[in-house]
């Protein structure tokens, strides 16, 4: 539950979105806190990519209202979004294949001032430095995703979006990336994460929301997994 | 007299030269296409038209407003690449979304647009432009005669097409054009304007066809037909190249005019359709292109 | 539509009143066009519109129908008015054989140009057959003993139809146009309402998902292109026997082009559309004769206009209308 005085950084309020003709996002609410770590968690399909795809302007109609520090931005091209200072990591993860490892981690434009150093960077994810020449496309599974969440802590973002960071990885690199991202929390970084493993989000999430049919329908604080019976009902949630 | 393969070798290899040099137009026209087409998906029809804008340009800054040669490669493909982003920013946004087939029809619209009122202005025969001072005259190599000129425009497009590749595969800007080929979407949720790119893109494209054009009016007569029929014949270039890579459309550019110049030299009835051919062989054994990644 | 409810039953009183105007209207057109050798609104246009609307209408079932946009169509037109022309004019055939040689060349062109386009999808399709359109074009330019180069087959002689009938007589000419180009119309519309037309709409639609529901995509592809260019084959034989003519612009690509707008501007994947389309092309064509370049720049315009802002045609827009 939020603490009165803890400021959001994104509030979603009946947030609607449409692919063409069909309806993906039937009235999101809830909101984020600055500095946790957020996740939406909910079956296949139940509107979770769609979600962060809104607040990232990439769906193709949007209603309702999407206040980022204050500002609505349901409005709002990609770009701007990006430039307020959200950043996105796509379920492909979206590493190019025509880019070197090096290009790819210098792509995304420096919005604002504080983003991390390409040092820094290379500290969190030692692999990327040894890498930097090969071609995008040619590192492994795990590689990519660093890649991918590494690119976007160099443009002075503070949000940021990461869907199913963990998908296809093996177990080690699964808590690589979530040691990686609770430094991120360290460093100030808000995270908003979209994940189908729970456990891997039980380890680092403060906040879980359940997605059903583009709609929030339930949500748990970290305190409250503590409880079996929650998690009974979370099971319950996330069941084919 | 030397004879090459039963040749004159005069004549063979001044139809080399002359297959060099049609290849120089090739490469600049085909590399214009396929950078337009990576970042855009629009085949741009009005390609040919905006190369014979360049070269009428050139005619016209001569006639009416005493603007030499060289002042003409510096001004007119910038002033055509602006008409280019206009086109861009008016027209081809609109249909963005539409399947890529209206693209093409689109700028089919507008080259016929364009050539119908140069057509309309300026009558359908050709238009003398005088080969500059400086670039008059030819060398005497021996084996051939080098017209100076034709040497200048070989040179000229294969620095300018060497350049471009180099920006392209090698720097950071080329890295967005690159990315941006790939995932339009993800590069502008990156916080790059790529509307804005796109729109300067479509820009760079139309500024080769008309450096192209500037470069053509020594040697070819300025006329208004002088883009369409061109452009077919690029068409057949970048199938046979396959439009993912810059590289090969510009050495297929090269590569096919001098294809066409052998063909003349040995079997002249065929000159004017062996690339045609060529493209039909291309498509039975290898149809996405000698280069091609876009399947 | 029986429905107890005043309203409705005005509304649907009222829809059937809209529906019974446009077949009113089509019946009527039909009914001018059985009576214009005798009325006299110049015979000679009507046939050569009907010849285009023939032209249009097949490649309409390619555009339109299965969404390939063939940008060569003028190669199959052409082949068949060269074939024709040629066979009428130095061979001693009555013109229903020419017709039908005529037919077969572009049958066959368009069977090899087909299967090479087919090699390729989306937008290189449509350079693939402009390219190939071109080829056979500078075929025709060099092989100027048999197409007659830059004067083109003239005096085509019309002969005898069967060996019976003489179709210099204005009427015979004209029934006999008439008669072949309803005859090609009406082939269009069975392919379109049979399972061939469903499989080809199935393709334009969603190409994978017809692929996966088991269609033989590629084979009903070159189908639709063969038959599509027999048909454009069929208004080019029989255009070269009402205008006597057979020339390098029957083969040239800015007649693919006139074909496209034609379409377009008449009603993508609609049947009447590329008639209506060929009328008013046909018709703004001659009326423009004596402006020249004009008629290029004017083209350009309306192209431009109707794939901005006019993409369903006229026909299409009357279709829609329709539906409300």
């Amino acid at each position: 539950m939020t603490p009165a005085n803890a400021p959001s950084i994104l509030e979603v309020r009946d947030l609607q979105a449409w692919y063409g003709e069909s309806k993906v996002l039937h009235g999101m609410n809830f909101s984020v806190n600055k500095g946790e770590i957020a996740t939406l968690i909910g079956r296949n399909g139940a509107g979770k990519t769609s979600t962060l795809r809104s607040i990232m302007g990439l769906v193709g109609k949007r209603t309702g209202h999407l206040y980022f520090e204050g500002h609505d931005i349901v409005t709002y091209s990609p770009d701007e979004v990006a430039r307020k200072g959200v950043a996105y990591c796509p379920e492909e993860r979206g590493i190019f294949a025509s880019l070197s490892v090096h290009e790819n981690l210098l792509l995304p434009p420096i919005i604002k001032p504080g983003g991390m150093s390409i040092d820094a960077i290379h500290q969190l994810f030692p692999n990327l430095l040894e890498r930097r020449n090969s071609q995008g496309t040619k590192l492994s599974g795990g590689e990519q995703q660093m890649l991918a969440i590494a690119r976007i802590l160099r443009t002075g973002a503070h949000f940021l979006l990461l869907d199913e960071p963990t998908e296809g990885l093996a177990p080690v690199i699964v808590q690589q990336i979530a040691f990686a991202i609770q430094q991120l929390k360290k460093l100030d970084f808000t995270v908003l994460l979209v994940e189908q493993n729970f456990n891997f989000a039980s380890q680092i999430s403060d906040h879980f929301y359940v997605v059903e049919q583009g709609a929030v329908v339930d949500q748990f604080s970290r305190k409250d997994i503590e409880d079996p019976k929650v998690l009974d009902q979370i099971d319950k949630y996330l069941s084919v | 007299m030397t004879e090459i393969f039963g040749i004159p070798s005069q004549a063979f290899y001044g139809q080399l030269f002359i297959g060099l040099i049609n290849g120089s137009f090739y490469a600049l026209l085909s590399l214009g296409l396929a950078i337009i087409f990576g970042l855009l998906n629009v085949i741009n029809f009005a390609h040919g038209a905006q190369y014979m804008m360049g070269a009428f340009c050139a005619w016209l800054a001569l006639k009416f407003l005493d603007l030499n040669y060289w002042a003409a490669l510096v001004v007119v493909p910038v002033l055509v690449a602006f008409t280019g982003m206009f086109i861009e920013w008016f027209f081809l946004r609109k249909i963005k979304k539409l399947d890529p087939v209206y693209g093409l029809l689109l700028t089919f619209g507008l080259a016929l647009l364009i050539e119908g009122a140069f057509r309309q202005g300026f009558g359908v025969s050709g238009l003398p432009y005088a080969i500059p001072e400086a670039l008059q005259g030819r060398r005497n190599l021996g084996f051939m005669f080098l017209p100076n000129y034709r040497l200048w425009v070989i040179c000229v497009s294969v620095v300018v097409c060497l350049v471009t590749w180099l920006v392209i595969e090698k720097t950071k800007l080329g890295s967005y054009l690159r990315a941006a080929t790939e995932n339009p979407s993800l590069v502008q949720a990156f916080g790059v304007r790529v509307p804005r790119m796109m729109t300067l893109t479509y820009g760079v494209g139309v500024l080769l066809a008309a450096f192209a054009g500037v470069m053509a009016a020594p040697i070819y007569q300025v006329s208004s037909s002088m883009g369409t029929n061109t452009i077919i014949v690029v068409f057949a270039v970048v199938v046979i190249g396959g439009m993912g890579s810059i590289g090969g459309a510009i050495f297929s550019g090269y590569a096919l005019g001098l294809a066409e110049g052998m063909t003349k030299v040995f079997y002249p009835q065929a000159s004017t359709t062996v690339i045609f051919l060529i493209m039909a062989l291309v498509l039975m054994v290898k149809p996405s292109g000698l280069f091609g990644k876009k399947s | 539509m029986s429905d107890s409810s005043a309203e409705t039953s005005k509304l649907s009183h009222d829809v059937k009143g809209a529906i019974d105007g446009v077949h009113v209207l089509i019946a009527a057109l039909l009914l001018l066009l059985l009576i214009v050798p005798f009325v006299g609104i110049y015979p000679i246009f009507v046939m050569k519109a009907l010849c285009f609307a023939l032209l249009a209408a097949s490649f309409n079932l390619l555009f339109g129908y299965t969404g390939l946009l063939s940008f060569g169509h003028a190669a199959f037109f052409g082949t068949a008015s060269y074939i024709t022309a040629h066979t009428l004019k130095f061979w001693a055939i009555t013109p229903e054989v020419a017709l039908i040689f005529g037919t077969a060349a572009a049958t066959l062109v368009g069977w090899i140009i087909g299967a090479l386009a087919i090699r390729r999808q989306g937008i290189y399709f449509a350079m693939v057959t402009l390219a190939l359109a071109q080829l056979l074009f500078f075929f025709y330019v060099q092989a100027s003993d048999f197409s007659g180069g830059e004067d083109g087959i003239q005096a085509v002689p019309r002969g005898r139809l069967f060996g019976l009938i003489n179709l210099e007589n204005p009427y015979a000419i004209y029934y006999f146009v008439m008669a072949i180009c309803m005859l090609g119309f009406f082939v269009i519309y069975r392919a379109v309402n049979s399972p061939f037309g469903h499989a080809l709409k199935a393709i334009r639609e969603n190409e994978p998902r017809a692929i996966s529901l088991g269609y033989k995509v590629n084979r009903i592809k070159l189908l639709a292109f063969t038959l599509s260019a027999a048909l454009a084959g069929v208004a080019g034989a029989t255009k070269a026997i009402v205008l006597q003519l057979a020339t390098l612009n029957d083969v040239y690509w800015g007649l693919s082009g006139e074909i496209i707008l034609m379409t377009l501007i008449g009603g993508l994947g609609t049947l009447l559309g590329p008639i209506l389309g060929a009328f008013i092309m046909v018709g703004l064509s001659s009326y423009l004769a004596s402006l020249g370049s004009w008629m290029t720049l004017i083209q350009g315009a309306i192209f431009v206009i109707c794939v901005l802002s006019f993409r369903r045609g006229i026909w299409g827009w009357v279709e829609d209308w329709r539906r409300k």
